[in-house]
């Protein structure tokens, strides 16, 4: 019985995350802070970048993995297949239907304008969710610079997000490392 | 049938080597129309804009609009979204088994020690075009105006006001900007 309402639960959550993201991957973020972290609190901010991180390389859309990785360990492999199953349900119903009757739906006008302003709305979200994660993920000087260097190296040089994990994963342990040895007396 | 077998093998083959989110599966598309010609170019233009334009992971839209087309049903879009999304729940089922195990030891949390802060940095990066393209005319080198106030005014209504002692949550911000998106005709 628990495990039925815990899937229930997973489900609905993930519906509601799947129809008010507009965008996918990160554009999720602030629906998974409110929903996942501060509601059902089935996973801390650092739990959540670690997902990310692990879905930055692995295949598929990284809002399906994200998923899959919170059903996972909340009620095994039957929740993750229950909590993808729920994000990707409003996309299976809202694009059939404009396949089949809106075709023309990206160029009406009322609907450019709504997007505009959903925009802006994301836009407002994203920057508020941004400055809990850089609270909650960054935590010394160190980390500020692995930040910036992540951010200029893929902003502006263009590197595949793939080898900038791989390379901060390492600068990690090389970093502890050298401080391991630095606190030994 | 066989239709139906070849779009599970792609789809499925997509889920499993487009690395790094929606927009990598645009080049899978841009291949299986040339290959199989279920979709013409532009059609996959049309699926972009629609998929970009409606709530849902990008990559997951997109698999329903061809799968839907492609065989002009209901079932064609759910067949090919579960193979789209099938090789990252087996594949995430596996890592986060793994994770789980060794989440505790020294070197995995000295990895993520790096990691955590270099995924704050994409996520600036990912959604960075987007607030380009909402806040500035780069064509003009300004900023637009009507955006930009709207973008300060709900910026505060959400993260200073509280109902009930509660944040307000991302929905009605959605909403609301919609709304204010066809009012102010943005």
């Amino acid at each position: 019985m628990n495990l039925v309402k815990k899937l229930v639960q997973l489900y609905a959550a993930w519906f509601k995350m799947g129809l008010f993201t507009f965008g996918g991957g990160y554009a999720m973020l602030p629906m998974i802070q409110n929903e996942v972290i501060e509601k059902h609190h089935w996973a801390t901010e650092e739990e959540v970048m670690d997902y990310y991180a692990i879905g930055q390389c692995t295949p598929g859309v990284i809002a399906v993995n994200t998923a899959t990785f919170i059903g996972y360990y909340q009620a095994g492999i039957i929740g993750a297949i229950v909590s993808t199953l729920g994000v990707i349900t409003p996309s299976l119903i809202i694009i059939s239907i404009i396949a089949s009757v809106l075709t023309n739906f990206a160029e009406i006008e009322i609907v450019q304008h709504a997007l505009k302003g959903i925009n802006v709305g994301v836009c407002v979200l994203m920057t508020a969710s941004i400055l809990k994660m850089a609270k909650s993920n960054i935590k010394d000087t160190i980390g500020m610079v692995i930040c910036l260097t992540a951010f200029v190296l893929a902003y502006f040089l263009k590197i595949s997000t793939v080898w900038l994990v791989i390379s901060a994963g390492v600068a990690g342990v090389v970093i502890q490392a050298f401080r391991a040895k630095g606190s030994v007396k | 049938m066989k239709l139906i077998l070849t779009m599970i093998y792609e789809f499925f083959k997509a889920g499993l080597f487009a690395v790094g989110g929606g927009l990598a599966t645009i080049p899978f598309l841009k291949e299986m129309s040339d290959k199989y010609g279920w979709f013409t170019q532009e059609l996959l233009g049309t699926m972009i804009a629609v998929s970009e334009s409606t709530p849902g992971p990008m990559g997951v839209n997109m698999a329903t609009y061809v799968g839907y087309t492609t065989l002009h049903s209901y079932i064609g879009g759910i067949v090919t979204t579960l193979s789209l999304v099938a090789p990252s729940v087996i594949v995430i089922c596996i890592v986060a088994r793994m994770f789980e195990k060794f989440k505790q030891s020294k070197l995995v949390q000295n990895v993520f020690y790096g990691l955590r802060p270099a995924v704050v940095g994409f996520v600036v990066v990912a959604c960075s075009g987007l607030f380009v393209s909402t806040l500035l005319d780069v064509p003009a080198k300004t900023i637009k105006v009507i955006p930009c106030v709207l973008y300060i005014v709900l910026y505060l209504v959400f993260t200073k006001v509280k109902i009930k002692e509660k944040k307000i949550s991302p929905i009605p911000v959605i909403i609301i900007s919609a709304i204010l998106g066809i009012l102010l005709k943005l």
